[in-house]
């Protein structure tokens, strides 16, 4: 655990306190099991904004008590744990961080103290095929008169169904693949010609895919600088992988977690199956899986906090090891429970399921290898 | 010498550090990495080497955090490591750390020592006028090592020794051995063990080099007949030596976990992966899985980097040193087993040159350095025996192997 502020701490443990016990697991399973189309109760994340959740990384001026990354990140691992469901990532920290690093003041005014508040969700929509791809916008963003028309699709848009705004990448120059040409709009979530269909996903959380037909916009809905977006996108989505580090650390713990208190009670052959070597190797595996994953993803969230040189490749670091870990621990959970972790009543399989979810988002970790990779000039 | 950790007496010390380190480093041996691995395993140094031990003896910076009153540089942890990043600089190495004097014994002596068994040993292993070996191993007693059987029998006025050792590092250049001994076979395996400092230059000790697949041979078997040992040779109490041996050890592990030293930089892994495999249009690595494994080292030895630092800041933090630390000894070792192993896989055909014509200096040594990096996760408790303690004592797991 990095050293953390006095604030830090309290943060966290009223994180952990308010997990606990008003968002276990059986919170999630309850909210899947009544088909909240959404993915989340709303009157839980009302909660979280409630304790300033949806703020940390928003200034003071607008609502916000701009306590960093690495404290939204200390709250999104509580979630992990517990699988508490919200649109925290994507709101409150993705568009978040979208519009303070890249907006006008009005567009500050406009959006940021009411996605603090959670009166505002807001939704990033980037992919447009199954696969992470950034680097490969083609939505297209028209100049016409003063403003704009959007013409594309966007697809696996996180919290899209919630969502008042959409944070959107288009093109309004250059062919797919070009660094230039980018640029990022506010549009309303009910505007003309913005089609959204629901995505039923094995985590039960909430997405969508989103058609955009001759969508207008005003001058006003560029983000960031018009065809300079790539920048202000690359900045936004490596904050958003960050935190999702944090949750999906969260995640591996509790299922490690899990998984030695089955080790530790589960009696075959005469002992407890914690005591067989095969199995405790395995677990002492997993715990440096842990350790090594926690300096990581805690170095990428507090390169966010000092906007350092090396954030992109930290982040990547993270993304890849994080990811590693959750894949191993999530498949061991399933194995070392035996039949009883296939069983839907077991909390197992929530947990392998949302791994994978959380693994394909922002990008896997081949996208992460081969972006190192770039980023390190091979 | 100051002991002030103030910002401002920090930076002081690193000034006057910068100018002892350019006034006594000899300007001969600097760019010369692989000098301190030399000194660590060969015959006594001459030369400019013999000037710049003589030099670092006297101000007793071999053993920068050792008392005063014994030679050593009497410095906090702090300035100890602003020495070492001075030494770093410019490429400047400990000329002390041949044996295990400095990283293990001298701070098991200083912990568990008589006074007078400090005055003995500690101020020759800080002038590194000694070199020490470890009798730990034995045939049959190697990851079980509480399994040893060398025994020594109180014989009136001194300890009669017999028996053998394996895996003695540099038993053949040494001059003391901390050795592991059985003083009551009739004990549970681990209360009958006693830590003697014995004398090497004696008729009944007999060192015999074992030759190694890398091709040198740094350890030795060690046969003792009728050894003798002085009667308060003994370190910390009689049959309480697993204690003391145990605590040495961790003394290894902290110096095996790659935040002991700062090392030269080494080069970076994708620019040789370059050379050998070439590069696509887009500069890419050509050969895509190796690249993708390149990579996945790279993240590797990142994640171990920031796990150190992580350590290190927890260490210095309220709650102190985290169980993190535990899992440094075998992420170390993957990290740099695997780096040798794609060194090797890289370079192909050239990459299992052994020596003479044809291959580069480069080549020959990451050959030899993959082979003795094997030994990587065997010693200092194997990578098995790493994970059988994190198991029980970290994760509580119940303990089948009855070692404590």
């Amino acid at each position: 655990m990095a050293l953390l502020t006095e604030e830090q701490v309290m943060v966290r443990d009223a994180a952990r306190a308010w997990t606990q016990e008003q968002s276990p697991v059986t919170a999630f399973r309850k909210m899947r099991d009544s088909g909240q189309p959404l993915g989340y109760e709303p009157a839980a994340y009302a909660e979280m904004c409630e304790m300033g959740w949806a703020g940390v990384v928003i200034p003071e001026a607008y609502g916000g008590s701009d306590l960093g990354y690495l404290t939204l990140g200390l709250i999104l691992e509580e979630a992990g744990r517990t699988l508490a469901a919200s649109p925290l990532l994507s709101s409150a920290l993705a568009c978040a961080s979208a519009i303070v690093r890249g907006g006008t003041e009005a567009q500050k005014q406009a959006h940021l103290p009411a996605i603090a508040s959670g009166e505002l969700v807001a939704a990033l929509a980037v992919d447009e095929g199954p696969r992470h791809a950034p680097e490969r916008i083609a939505l297209k963003a028209a100049k016409s008169g003063d403003g704009y028309v959007l013409n594309g699709d966007k697809t696996f848009v996180l919290e899209a169904m919630a969502a008042g705004l959409l944070v959107v990448a288009a093109r309004t120059s250059g062919n797919v693949g070009d660094a230039k040409g980018v640029t990022l709009f506010l549009v309303a979530a009910d505007a003309a010609g913005v089609d959204r269909r629901p995505l039923q996903l094995a985590d039960s959380r909430g997405a969508a895919d989103i058609g955009f037909k001759d969508v207008k916009v005003g001058a006003e809905a560029v983000l960031g600088a018009e065809g300079e977006g790539a920048a202000l996108l690359e900045a936004t989505l490596d904050r958003a992988r960050a935190g999702l580090c944090a949750e999906m650390l969260g995640m591996s713990l509790a299922a490690f977690e899990l998984t030695l208190d089955y080790l530790r009670t589960r009696v075959q052959f005469g002992q407890v199956i914690g005591g067989f070597q095969a199995l405790q190797h395995r677990a002492a595996k997993m715990y440096g899986d842990l350790e090594l994953a926690r300096s990581c993803a805690e170095a990428a969230l507090s390169a966010c906090d000092r906007d350092a040189d090396d954030v992109a490749e930290l982040v990547s670091v993270a993304k890849v090891k994080v990811g590693e870990t959750l894949f191993n621990i999530s498949n061991e959970l399933i194995q070392m429970h035996g039949g009883i972790g296939m069983t839907d009543a077991h909390d197992a399989g929530l947990y392998l399921k949302r791994a994978r979810s959380v693994e394909a988002a922002f990008g896997n970790r081949a996208y992460h290898r081969d972006r190192f990779a770039r980023l390190n000039g091979f | 010498m100051t002991t002030d950790t103030t910002e401002a007496a920090l930076e002081a010390f690193r000034a006057e550090a910068r100018a002892w380190l350019e006034a006594n480093f000899p300007a001969s041996l600097r760019d010369k990495p692989g000098l301190a691995m030399a000194i660590m395993e060969g015959p006594e140094p001459e030369g400019d080497v013999a000037l710049w031990k003589q030099r670092m003896a006297d101000k007793g910076w071999g053993a920068a955090t050792w008392p005063t009153q014994y030679g050593g540089g009497g410095l906090n942890g702090l300035q100890a490591r602003v020495l070492q990043q001075e030494m770093g600089r410019i490429n400047a190495f400990n000329p002390m750390l041949a044996g295990m004097g400095i990283s293990m014994v001298g701070p098991t002596i200083l912990e568990y020592g008589t006074e007078a068994q400090k005055d003995k040993h500690i101020p020759a292993i800080v002038r590194g006028e000694v070199r020490w070996c470890l009798g730990y191993s034995e045939p049959n007693a190697g990851s079980d090592l509480a399994a040893l059987q060398t025994k020594a029998e109180d014989a009136g006025n001194h300890w009669r020794i017999n028996g053998s050792k394996i895996w003695t590092s540099g038993a053949h250049h040494s001059d003391w051995c901390g050795l592991l001994v059985r003083t009551d076979p009739a004990a549970r395996k681990h209360d009958g063990i006693t830590f003697l400092l014995v004398d090497m230059h004696q008729p009944g000790i007999d060192p015999r080099p074992i030759k190694l697949i890398a091709g040198a041979s740094v350890f030795c078997e060690v046969f003792f007949t009728d050894a003798v040992a002085e009667k308060d040779a003994v370190l910390g109490e009689v049959n309480d030596g697993w204690t003391v041996g145990k605590r040495l050890l961790q003394h290894e592990r902290a110096s095996q976990t790659g935040g002991g030293r700062v090392a030269a930089e080494p080069p970076p892994l994708q620019n040789i992966a370059k050379k050998y495999a070439g590069v696509d249009e887009a500069g890419r690595l050509a050969d895509v899985d190796l690249r993708s494994r390149v990579a996945s080292h790279l993240i590797d030895a990142r994640a171990h980097g920031l796990t150190l630092a992580r350590v290190a800041a927890e260490s210095r933090g309220a709650s102190g040193a985290s169980n993190a630390a535990s899992i440094l000894k075998n992420s170390a070792t993957q990290v740099a087993q695997v780096r040798a192993e794609l060194l090797i896989e890289i370079a192909g055909n050239r990459g299992v040159g052994w020596e003479g014509e044809g291959f580069t200096e480069a080549e020959v040594e990451n050959v030899r350095s993959w082979l003795s990096g094997k030994a990587m996760s065997i010693y200092g408790g194997s990578f098995e025996v790493q994970n059988n303690i994190i198991s029980k004592r970290i994760l509580g797991l119940p303990d089948m192997t009855k070692s404590s």
